[in-house]
């Protein structure tokens, strides 16, 4: 083994002259949040108890409450029973459960300095936010294949199509996605963990019931409605309902609003990660 | 402001002025944390090659003037170069220089620790082909190759340290900055961090800039130190030189108590202090 030294320089890695900024920049990000995508899957790889007690709450869910809400036929479905209508929209709820929880994650590893550690290498601040982001949606993957399951047990007619699967995983990736960056951004703006579970814990629940999660948007109050129209949840649920068990929906427009919605929430998180790390 | 008062006193400080360009540069350096002035018109240098401590009580202002050196924090008024980049104009090509340990454990604590130096090959661009080989050998010189398969959670707090040194050298850095690496280390990991930078510089001659409790370290580790109090430096100078200039017999905490233990005395900013290592008026003063 060669002995000492092993802060002879890796050849290249300093000296190189540092590329043209923006041209390079792309390529950067992608190279730094694969990075951060690999340790993300690494960590869960070491620790997969977290992954097996995350699918207790949907599952919870789609028992208790699906079956006991499929006796009331309270909820108008268009025809389909309400189980079939709820399973899409508690695959929804329990990714947006994991995701918000990655604001509290960043303000964890701003305490131990993990966060500063890594802004000081050079890192473009969005890779940091995808490496996230990434991990929520891995992360929600899990429960993809925990709800689908439940489902079919449960007696729900679920599309057998490959190609819809896969597009309702991604839909489930991207919208877990989008908010674990509301997450990081409310945190870039709360700055402390004790006001950001007070915020998150505000914000998690009118996410959800003023979502099409539970119940159609046309039973709401108005002003619900209006809520519900700007809320990426309801779009990702109304994609999700229709690759799955096939009601009416406007899937091309439901991946636009959660794509988008992406990209603003990495945009944003990433302009507040250095008043995180300051803070 | 007087910056660095080069070359007015006459004397050994003169033959003392670096022709390379200066690892740290710090003028005027000052920065807020609301009304609170936690680094008020600070000036530094650090030498190209040299183990430089900066000491100071709680409170003093080291972590802030490590964080605006590292870009993590705005460098709002005065200047701070790190080798001669300008550190609020240049951070990414600054950041590419520096390898940095903060003061709080930061590895992650759920990964093992070849997890953690693998992803600083990465976030530094090391070559794919030579990355096992660069986090390899950074583990075998802090001595962690029988635990790097192992998940840090379960590291004593010097393992952790050395594994962050390891993160912190892949890189090659020109400019390794410590803040407390031996904070909350039993005595037996605290020498073991200072043998590995110790032998790291000897090595590869990078400049180490560290803050420090413990005046030990401080005496027999640093080439040079910075007595911080109050966000300013009120003396420079090796540690010899800090302790002549007090009396004849005094301790590198004695040389600490007397510029940062009174504290509350009238602030004159330090000036003359500065000057510690040309002049043996200061210490007829002093004593
Ligand atoms: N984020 C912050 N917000 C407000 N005040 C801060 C912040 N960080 C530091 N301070 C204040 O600035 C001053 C300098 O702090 P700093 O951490 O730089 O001291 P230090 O010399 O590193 O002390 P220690 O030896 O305890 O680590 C302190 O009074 C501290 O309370
Ligand atoms: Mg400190």
């Amino acid at each position: 083994m060669p002995s000492g030294a092993p802060a002879a320089p890796p050849a290249g890695s300093v000296s190189r002259p540092v590329r043209a900024a923006w041209g390079a920049q792309p390529a950067i990000l992608g190279r730094r949040a694969a990075a951060l995508c690999l340790v993300e899957l690494q960590k869960m790889a070491h620790d997969r108890t977290e992954i097996y007690t995350r699918a207790i709450q949907p599952l919870l869910w789609l028992v208790i409450f699906g079956e006991t809400f499929s006796r009331i036929h309270a909820i108008p479905t268009g025809g389909k029973p309400y189980l079939d209508y709820l399973a899409p929209g508690i695959l929804a709820q329990s990714a947006l459960f994991i995701a918000i929880f990655y604001g509290i994650q960043i303000i964890w590893e701003r305490d131990a300095g993990v966060l500063a550690k890594l802004m000081v290498t050079p890192t473009p601040r969005p890779a940091l936010i995808l490496g996230k982001s990434f991990a929520a949606g891995v992360r929600a993957l899990a429960q993809v294949v925990v709800v689908l399951v439940a489902s079919a047990i449960l007696g729900v007619s679920l599309t057998a199509n490959p190609l819809r699967i896969a597009a309702a995983a991604l839909i489930v990736v991207l919208g877990a996605g989008f908010f674990s960056t509301l997450s990081m951004t409310i945190a870039g703006l709360a700055l402390s963990r004790d006001r950001l579970m007070g915020i998150g814990q505000a914000i998690t629940m009118p996410l959800f019931f003023a979502s099409n999660a539970l119940y159609p948007v046309k039973v709401m109050p108005g002003w619900v409605q209006a809520v519900s129209k700007v809320n990426p949840l309801s779009y990702q649920v109304d994609a999700l309902r229709g690759l799955l068990v096939g009601t009416p929906a406007h899937v091309g427009e439901d991946f636009g609003v959660v794509v988008l919605a992406l990209a603003v929430g990495v945009a944003a998180a990433s302009a507040l990660l250095g008043r995180l790390a300051r803070g | 402001m007087t910056s660095r008062s080069e070359g007015a006193p006459p004397g050994p400080q003169s033959r003392d002025l670096p022709a390379e360009t200066p690892a740290v540069a710090c003028h005027g350096l000052t920065h807020r944390f609301g009304d609170h002035v936690a680094v008020d018109n600070l000036d530094l240098e650090v030498r190209p090659g040299e183990v430089f401590g900066l000491l100071g009580p709680n409170g003093a202002g080291k972590t802030t003037t490590i964080r605006i050196l590292t870009t993590l924090l705005p460098c709002a008024r005065g200047a701070a170069e790190v080798f001669g980049l300008d550190v609020a104009a240049r951070p990414l090509e600054v950041r590419r220089l520096l390898g940095y340990v903060p003061q709080q454990l930061s590895a992650d604590a759920n990964l093992t620790g070849w997890e953690n130096v693998m992803l600083y090959t990465r976030l530094y661009d090391v070559p794919r082909r030579q990355r096992r080989q660069v986090a390899g050998e950074a583990l075998a010189a802090m001595g962690l190759t029988g635990a790097a398969d192992r998940i840090v959670r379960g590291y004593s707090g010097g393992m952790i340290r050395r594994l962050e040194l390891a993160q912190a050298l892949v890189s090659g850095p020109r400019l390794l900055v410590l803040d407390e690496p031996t904070i909350g280390l039993d005595p037996i990991g605290r020498s073991e961090v200072w043998q590995r930078v110790d032998a790291l510089r000897r090595d590869s001659g990078m400049t180490v800039l560290v803050t420090t409790h413990y005046m030990d370290e401080a005496d027999q580790l640093c080439d040079r130190l910075a007595l911080m109090h109050q966000g300013s430096v009120r003396a420079v100078g090796s540690p010899a030189e800090l302790k002549a200039a007090l009396g004849p017999d005094a301790t590198l905490e004695g040389v600490f108590r007397h510029f940062a233990g009174g504290g509350l005395g009238d602030d004159d900013g330090g000036g003359e202090y500065r000057a510690v290592r040309s002049t043996r008026r200061t210490a007829g003063r002093l004593g």
